[in-house]
């Protein structure tokens, strides 16, 4: 093992480099988690899906390329000429039929799913980066710093999300890209922050932090190295959770038509409500795979989540 | 308790003055304004324009505005709106505050009671298949695409079965009729379900004090009583085919945000149980011999409370942007459909109103909901 300090390279007794041990530690501690979390079918089932999805997203490209045509299965811009009625109904040409613009439905629905994937993921990651970074800094000073974080957080999970989402979303140009930001700013300061700071307090008080006080280490090392990794697993845990989040409130914002995303799931059923397709039942391939798509996918991290906190929190283990 | 209470009025009112400061500020610093809107018009005169702006006061200072608009807030004038141009905001609000309050109250209560009562059995019964079936039907409730959910409700409620009216507060064509106003007849819903259920509360928290033997009949009658009552009332005032026609509209969307807030309360129910079920008390009352229904219901559900109490804060969320969806999808007139229908025609007064009224109804809820919490567990002393 080496190490760096003050420009000397000391050498340590172990052969094997550092990493290489790290690499090993982190194999030991997923496999065993694994192994926990394949227990209950109900995360399996929600990676499952997330898996699906996730290929259902890399598909459409290689069929655009090869087996669709762009001029008629182009998501935004195509239209079928060779019929005569949109929207139609599903058939060998169109497996979920088309909208009312005569754009395939099948391929909105795939080219939509990987922009949910960069919005969900998006957004958790801004949450985790503001949520992990106050909760370590909260629980580490504590005193006034800790009282005015904290406080925030109770004014943001006060306030109501969607209503908030819908007025700011309206009068201003939301895109995909910003809508992102604001949830996971929304969600980043809220409720995750005091979960993640119960959290940090915890591992705070662990003899290994007192350890790297007395070796010297800055509070800003401690807090980036040695806090904040204990604090991952939890913060990965309501990543889950503010992913499907993200993605429901962009299909409600975008099914009223409030954001200026191009298309998405959300939009799809906004083009259904728009032609005055919605309130009838008979053009269900409209509605339907849409929805199915939100929910499902919604649901998938969600259950992932859930089986994640068996994980994490092992009083809720069945053994 | 009280000097709690103080610190926690004064601490919402800082939350709602920086909530309305934020969202002043961020829509004001878009560009365009009423009268830009207006000057798509092309028979308005530019010099008109600006006496327009001026008169508006919109070439003061945002600052200054806002300052005047906070000061108009708390003394009751919230302006006029844009959109339906002489009608005063409050008069809005006044008139579709309480039809939200009903959707939101009743779908609170009911799924939390529900929630908890469902979820304590199934925590019970870990590993059996109702367990997993009704874990399904939870999830999917949980995370269902709101606005297509309360669709197939009325696909199913109104075009299958055709028993509930598809949406909309009331049906024109019986109202046509009508001896009274549509608010002042739902006041009179609203008092009659008020009283109604205080009595049918107040029985029940009786019955728990008296002896097995009059528990039973006085619980049924404290469901009889004011449930005939009601129906007599309803049949003597002469107003019953109004009433009813409301109640009728009222349905479906109560039962659709109940049941989108029902699949959290039950989760979050079950999971608290199966933490409290592994203490060490309740291997003791079992140890003990106590019977089931009793471990369950007294030792663990009770502990278990909790935290789903805590939930209820989460859930308020939930059941408020529930509410708004429900009532843009139902067209049922409150409060969520006037915010997003004064968002979606930029009637700036109407949505800010509608916005920190909305903002007021979570921060109350939450208010309640901590409230409880101190009754709930004696260890905390506010």
């Amino acid at each position: 093992m080496t190490m760096q300090t003050n420009g000397i390279t000391v050498s340590t007794a172990t052969h094997a480099p550092l990493w290489r041990i790290r690499l090993r530690l982190a194999w030991r501690s997923f496999k065993s988690s694994w192994a926990t979390f394949a227990e209950s079918p109900v995360g399996l089932i929600g990676l499952g899906v997330i898996i699906f999805f996730g290929l259902f997203a890399l598909a459409h490209p290689i069929l655009m390329h090869t087996v669709w045509d762009s001029a008629t299965y182009d998501p935004q811009m195509g239209y079928d000429m060779e019929i005569a009625f949109h929207p139609a109904a599903p058939s060998v040409r169109h497996l979920l039929g088309t909208d009312p613009l005569g754009r395939d439905v099948l391929s909105q629905l795939m080219y939509s799913t990987r922009y949910e994937f960069v919005l969900g993921i998006l957004s958790a990651v801004v949450t985790v980066v503001i949520a992990t970074t106050i909760g370590a800094v909260a629980a580490y000073y504590g005193g006034l710093i800790d009282a005015f974080l904290m406080r925030l957080a109770d004014l943001v999970i006060m306030v109501p999300f969607l209503p908030i989402l819908i007025v700011l979303s309206s009068f201003t140009e939301v895109g995909m890209f910003e809508l992102a930001l604001l949830i996971g700013l929304l969600s980043g300061f809220g409720g995750n922050t005091i979960v993640i700071k119960s959290q940090a307090l915890s591992v705070k008080v662990k003899p290994f932090i007192e350890a790297a006080r007395i070796a010297g280490g800055s509070d800003f090392h401690i807090i980036f190295t040695h806090l904040i990794p204990n604090l991952l697993p939890i913060a990965l845990l309501y990543m889950m959770f503010v992913v499907t989040s993200a993605i429901f409130s962009e299909a409600v914002l975008s099914y009223f038509g409030l954001t200026t995303i191009k298309m998405s799931w959300g939009i799809m059923i906004n083009t259904a409500q728009t032609q005055g397709y919605l309130l009838r039942f008979d053009t269900w391939y409209l509605l339907i795979p849409a929805s199915l798509a939100i929910t499902l996918l919604c649901a998938a991290f969600y259950l992932v989540g859930r089986a994640l906190d068996e994980v994490v929190n092992p009083r809720l283990r069945s053994r | 308790m009280w000097k709690f209470l103080g610190k926690r009025l004064i601490q919402m009112l800082f939350t709602l003055l920086l909530f309305q400061a934020v969202t002043y500020f961020l829509i004001d610093a878009q560009p365009g304004d009423i009268a830009d809107l207006l000057a798509h018009d092309p028979s308005i005169p530019p010099g008109e324009r600006d006496r327009l702006r001026a008169e508006l006061g919109l070439d003061r200072p945002p600052v200054e505005r806002f300052v005047k608009y906070i000061g108009n807030f708390y003394t009751g004038n919230l302006g006029v709106s844009f959109n339906e141009y002489p009608r005063q905001v409050t008069d809005i609000i006044k008139e579709r505050l309480p039809r939200t309050l009903v959707l939101f109250f009743t779908a609170s209560i009911v799924s939390f009671w529900a929630g908890f009562m469902s979820g304590k059995i199934l925590a019970w019964r870990r590993g059996s298949f109702v367990e997993y079936a009704s874990t399904i039907v939870g999830v999917t409730l949980y995370t269902v695409f709101t606005p297509w959910f309360a669709l197939m409700m009325i696909w199913l409620f109104s075009v299958q079965l055709g028993w509930l009216p598809a949406g909309k507060f009331l049906s024109p064509e019986v109202w046509i009729t009508a001896p009274a106003s549509a608010n002042a007849i739902f006041s009179r819903l609203i008092g009659t379900g008020f009283v109604g259920l205080t009595v049918m509360l107040a029985g029940f928290i009786i019955s728990n004090k008296v002896t097995r033997k009059i528990r039973v009949p006085l619980r049924v009658a404290s469901i009889i009583v004011p449930l005939s009552g009601a129906l007599l009332y309803w049949t003597l005032n002469g107003l019953g085919v109004w009433g009813g026609d409301m109640l009728q509209h009222l349905v479906l969307p109560v039962l659709t945000v109940t049941l989108i807030a029902y699949g959290g309360n039950m989760l979050l129910t079950r999971t608290s149980m199966l933490e409290t079920l592994r203490e060490d008390y309740i291997l003791t009352a079992r140890a003990k011999g106590l019977p089931d229904k009793v471990v369950r219901d007294r030792h663990a559900a009770r502990n278990a409370l909790l935290p789903v109490w805590t939930g209820l804060v989460f859930s308020i969320g939930r059941s408020i942007s529930g509410g708004i969806i429900t009532e843009t999808i139902f067209s049922w007139p409150g409060l969520g459909l006037t915010l997003l229908n004064a968002s979606l025609v930029a009637d700036i007064p109407v949505a800010m109103g509608t916005l920190t009224v909305i903002a007021i109804l979570t921060l109350v809820s939450h208010l309640v909901a901590d409230i409880g919490y101190a009754f709930l567990d004696p260890r905390i002393r506010y």
